[in-house]
């Protein structure tokens, strides 16, 4: 329980429907802030003590669990490493996949508990043989099956997700009122907790060094420069302070970062437009559809952020080579801009949710064209 | 009802305070009020503040009736030092015990970091015991230096009791005066202020079956102490606010109730205790007994144990599931649980340190409470143990480890 609205009103109905439940607070820092600030962040300890009282509300024990030493190294330290390979990572998912769904799942079932419970907006659905499927939640404004796209069958075997059918954001709080949590009007929690003031690119740069090297447009001629590559985010526009205007004279992007070569590359908008996607860490929300297993090609829809819209494409299963793991191909009937090496993609059939890879590759035909 | 055995967190309300709780609280009357009804409380309080001292040892005007140990702690402690260093200047030196309650250790911290202090952490041995030659050492290192000694009775984790009149003898020899946090030693051991020659002494309420939110500290008369707390100038001037009469006489019924039957109790207490200390080294025989072992160091109601391997916090959360009520001893410092301060001390490693669980028995301990817990504990330890053992390497199947094992095509 974040201390939020969602995961009290998710444990009060768990609690409704007679299972024997039980408050965890994760801790995911040692140290945390005392107060919270503004809307943003979600690890104060008033964060905690909030927890603490629906706790008491709903009569239930309540405990926190320390997995800071986990988070700081599957979590935190794995967006710095991204970031300094030059990729997107998505933080929350790298948490759902590796700390609320692995760590503390374990320790809960080694307990004796049977499943971890949270407000997440999404649904799962078990079929006559007991097996699982992730689908979005009802209001899919508030859907957020995106980011618990990287769950496999057997961690969905142990989740549940009461908010799963709730029309509306409106609901759970009118909801939390009735109930008498006192969480009920609490703001929602926005961007990334590790990162309490929402600063990404400040925080990145007191983690990664940063060294000035040349901005270049798509033909690899140099335009610019930059203050470390890694402070830009493919699809990026503003804060290039590009020296050099484009012969067009129309707005250059951030096509994509060369961390290697401390490279950043830019060009027209129209070069953002991404084809084709070769994703890795390819995982099934439940038992992979027959395509997965045969090879076959099959249709979905592809989307590559928490809050972005699903895209049409076709996607297939292609063997790695020599024992080596398998890749994701998928092509995007429309292209889609500001797709980002590190991203993950998510697909979906419905609102059922196949599976997930890393995005490795992402290409555009117009620039390989050229 | 579940098996109370954290009588050190508090302790059930004895009849004899729910009398006088009740009835001084259905009357009405400020001690300080000049009238019928102020002298009326006037009494109460008077009596209350003779039964406390006689429990404690203690002249009737050495006792300033506090809201509780933390307060009494404060007072002591900063009141000390801040009249010691208003006499002269010099005396900056706090030596305080390394294994104190957070009431102390924070409170010498803060006048570490706001008034000027400089803190000696005073080492323990292995069984939580203060080194006595280390503090012979510090007192002889130019003693007007100091400003204070603090060494806590008996320790409210592990149960240890420190040598007390040694430390006072040592200090006083060095003309440096000497507070003593007794909150956990008072009504469960012989405790006399006056014998002890302590300085100050701290004692609560709802450790010996009072209400929660009164206590006393114990002043020697000839003591100058810098008041915490300004305002109608009550008790001695040193801590103002109107006195709860029903609070203090509750407080002095259960401190009289606790003296009459200390010997008896202790001894029932100490049996109790020992049995279940057996018992849980013959059930779990990995367990480590912590603190003092044998009866003359060692708080009767006190048994303390590490259970390597596993979390206090899920050890806690089974015996309390199995209806076992116990504690991990150790503050929660920011709502995350962290390794025990008492038991770094001590010598021991964080993850050992991590595996701490304190059951206490007090008045109202049974031989029936010490058999649930034995027969709770192996089931519970079993599985606190395998829950420790997760969270290391996941043995969940997550994306990550499926792209480890290189067979993402299913």
């Amino acid at each position: 329980m974040s201390g939020g609205v969602d995961s009290a009103v998710a444990a009060a109905r768990a609690v409704e429907a007679g299972h024997d439940v039980v408050g965890v607070h994760l801790a995911l820092s040692r140290m945390p802030g005392t107060l919270r600030t503004g809307s943003r962040g979600c690890c104060t300890i008033e964060d905690s003590r909030d927890a603490w009282r629906a706790c008491d509300v709903l009569g239930i024990p309540y405990y926190v669990w320390d997995f800071s030493e986990r988070f700081k190294e599957d979590v935190v330290q794995d967006f710095i490493d991204e970031y300094a390979a030059g990729r997107t990572p998505n933080p929350c998912m790298r948490c759902n996949e590796r700390i609320k769904f692995a760590a503390l799942l374990e320790k809960a079932i080694a307990l004796g508990f049977d499943a971890v419970c949270t407000g997440h907006y999404a649904k799962v659905i078990e079929d006559a043989d007991g097996n699982r499927e992730l689908h979005r939640a009802a209001d899919w404004a508030k859907d957020q099956s995106y980011v618990l796209g990287v769950l496999t069958h057997e961690q969905l075997k142990h989740s549940m997700f009461p908010l799963a059918d709730t029309p509306s954001k409106a609901e759970v709080r009118a909801e939390a009122e009735r109930r008498g949590l006192s969480v009920a009007n609490k703001p929602d929690s926005h961007d990334i907790c590790f990162i309490p003031d929402g600063d990404t690119a400040g925080w990145l740069a007191e983690k990664i060094d940063m060294t000035t090297g040349d901005i270049v447009d798509e033909t690899g001629t140099k335009v610019g420069e930059h203050p470390g590559a890694n402070a830009f985010t493919v699809g990026q526009r503003r804060g290039l302070k590009l020296g050099t205007p484009a012969a067009d004279g129309k707005p250059r992007f951030v096509l994509e970062i060369r961390p290697k070569e401390n490279k950043v590359v830019v060009g027209p908008e129209a070069l953002l437009a991404i084809d084709e996607i070769r994703g890795i860490k390819v995982s099934w929300a439940g038992l992979p559809i027959a395509e997965v297993e045969s090879g076959a090609e099959f249709d979905c829809y592809a989307q590559v952020r928490a809050h972005g819209d699903p895209v049409p494409a076709t996607a297939r299963m292609e063997a790695g080579e020599g024992g080596a793991a398998g890749q994701l191909v998928i092509r995007l009937t429309d292209p889609l801009r500001g797709v980002a090496p590190g991203q993950t993609v998510v697909l979906y059939q419905g609102s059922r949710v196949l599976g997930q890879a890393t995005i490795d590759v992402a290409r555009s035909l117009q620039r390989a064209a050229l | 009802m579940p098996v109370y055995l954290d009588h050190a967190a508090t302790t059930p309300l004895s009849a004899e305070a729910l009398a006088a709780l009740t009835r001084e609280l259905a009357r009405t009357g400020n001690p300080s009020s000049l009238h019928g009804s102020g002298r009326r409380a006037r009494r109460a309080v008077e009596d209350a503040r003779e039964a406390v001292a006689a429990a404690a040892g203690a002249h009737p005007s050495e006792v300033i009736f506090t809201s509780g140990g933390t307060e009494s702690d404060n007072l002591a402690v900063k009141g000390l030092y801040w009249a010691r260093v208003a006499e002269n200047p010099a005396r900056r030196r706090i030596l305080c015990s390394a294994v104190e309650h957070h009431a102390v250790l924070d409170t010498v911290e803060w006048l570490e970091r706001h008034e000027g202090a400089d803190v000696t952490w005073l080492p323990v041995d292995g069984y939580g015991g203060v080194d006595l030659e280390f503090l012979e050492g510090e007192l002889s290192r130019d003693p007007g230096t100091i400003a204070l000694v603090t060494v806590m009775w008996a320790n409210n984790e592990v149960g240890t009791i420190q040598p007390v009149h040694r430390i006072v003898e040592l200090a006083h020899a060095a003309r440096v005066p000497v507070h003593s946090d007794a909150v956990q030693a008072f009504g469960s051991l012989p405790v006399d202020f006056k014998a002890s020659g302590l300085d100050a002494m701290s004692i609560s309420g709802h450790k010996i079956g009072g209400p929660v939110g009164v206590g006393a500290l114990l002043l020697g008369r000839t003591v100058k102490l810098t008041p915490v707390q300004h305002g109608g100038g009550q008790e001695r001037d040193v801590r103002s606010g109107t006195l709860d009469t029903a609070s203090i006489a509750a407080f002095a019924a259960a401190a009289e109730a606790a003296a009459a039957a200390l010997p008896r109790e202790a001894a029932r207490i100490t049996a109790l205790r020992d049995r279940l200390i057996k018992g849980v080294l013959e059930r779990v025989p990995e367990a480590v007994l912590r603190g003092a072992p044998g009866t003359g160091r060692r708080l009767p109601g006190n048994a303390h144990f590490t259970f390597p391997g596993c979390e206090g916090d899920s050890l806690l959360f089974l015996l309390d599931l199995a209806g076992v009520e116990s504690s991990t001893g150790s503050a929660c410092t920011a709502g995350v649980p962290r390794p025990s301060h008492v038991l770094l001390a001590m010598g021991l490693d964080e993850e050992t340190a991590r595996g701490a669980q304190r059951f206490t028995l007090g008045h109202a301990s049974t031989d029936a409470d010490v058999d649930a817990l034995l027969n709770a504990l192996p089931d519970a330890y079993a599985r606190a143990r395998q829950a420790g053992m997760a969270g290391h390497e996941s043995s969940i199947q997550t994306a990550g480890t499926i792209a480890r094992q290189g067979r993402a095509a299913g």
